[in-house]
């Protein structure tokens, strides 16, 4: 078994408001050396593959067709054994 | 002329969509299940508002893999009619059936109100019951309604008035101010190249009959209409 942890951020120069929110909330509680917070997400999958490179080639595709959204979301992922 | 209704998990607007086309137009409705691989004999599909599939993931992002919607594609691009309303819209940008995609409100709140909408183009086949610069009331229902394109994407939709409607003032200022989502040029919203897929965040089919106190959405179901019927014989 494979362990594959995707993170999927909006892209750079795409505002994210939920992030000002965030480090407003963290502004008003005294953290205020944090000048930005970008909020994403992160998908942990467990894959039944033992092939890494495949595994990987795999990982692209589900985020190219599902887990992210090209045109405003860029994605990252490790894999891991499990 | 018959029209179709997709249905997916979770849409919540379809009865509205139906009753628009059913008793509004007075015309032959039907609905599509998600699961359809063959759409059968419609000549105008209508995605409806909704939480398709909870909006997990993203909006849209998994009701646009469903069977239906690869149909939905090819009736597309035979030149078939496709407008998709509020979760409809988010669907067919995660489908690429439109340009751009629908982000989180920059004001973080989910919106739910009556707003005014400048008509920028009425030369298509869904907005030609209005004029260019009408100023029209649609409810809205979003918390995801933020529309956003590349910049060059931008540039090219508006030098083809792909840009059907914009959030306003009830006076028809388009700006900052009067931009409830923080839409790119307060799009609210806009057709494909070939002008036979539309996709809009504002609610025609809860403004299409008087008896609900607004009734300037109806114009979009009428434009389609005379369009089919000039089309089709």
């Amino acid at each position: 078994m494979l362990k594959a942890i995707v993170t999927v951020m909006l892209k750079k120069g795409i505002f994210d408001p939920q992030g000002r929110a965030v480090q407003n909330g963290l502004d008003s509680i005294g953290f205020d050396q944090v000048k930005k917070v970008r909020v994403g997400k992160q998908l942990e999958m467990d894959l039944e593959m033992t092939d890494m490179a495949t595994a990987e080639a795999s990982v692209h595709d589900m985020c190219d067709k599902m887990l992210a959204n090209p045109v405003v979301e860029s994605y990252s992922f490790e894999i891991k054994e499990a | 002329m018959n029209w179709g209704v997709l249905l997916f998990p979770g849409s919540n607007c379809a009865e509205d969509c139906f009753h628009a086309v059913d008793k509004i137009l007075g015309k032959p409705v039907k609905y599509l299940w998600h699961k359809d691989t063959d759409l059968g004999d419609v000549d105008a599909i209508i995605i409806p508002g909704g939480f398709s599939y909870g909006d997990h993931l993203r909006p849209g992002a998994i009701a646009h893999l469903s069977p239906a919607m690869t149909a939905v594609k090819e009736f597309a691009a035979a030149e078939g009619l496709v407008i998709g309303i509020c979760n409809g819209f988010q669907i067919l940008t995660e489908s690429r059936m439109l340009p751009g995609s629908l982000l989180q409100n920059r004001g973080l709140k989910f919106l739910c109100q009556d707003q005014s909408l400048k008509v920028d183009n009425a030369d298509t086949p869904f907005t030609s019951e209005y004029a260019s610069g009408d100023v029209v009331g649609f409810p809205i229902a979003h918390n995801e309604g933020n529309y956003y394109a590349a910049p060059d994407t931008i540039a090219e939709m508006e030098a083809n008035g792909q840009i059907l409607f914009r959030y306003c003032s009830p006076d028809g200022e388009v700006s900052d101010g009067t931009n409830p989502n923080g839409s790119i040029n307060s799009i609210a919203g806009i057709i494909n190249r070939t002008g036979n897929v539309v996709g809009m965040m504002p609610h025609p089919e809860r403004s299409a009959d008087s008896v609900l106190g607004l009734s300037d959405g109806k114009g979009v179901f009428v434009s389609m209409l005379k369009h089919l019927e000039a089309t089709h014989g």
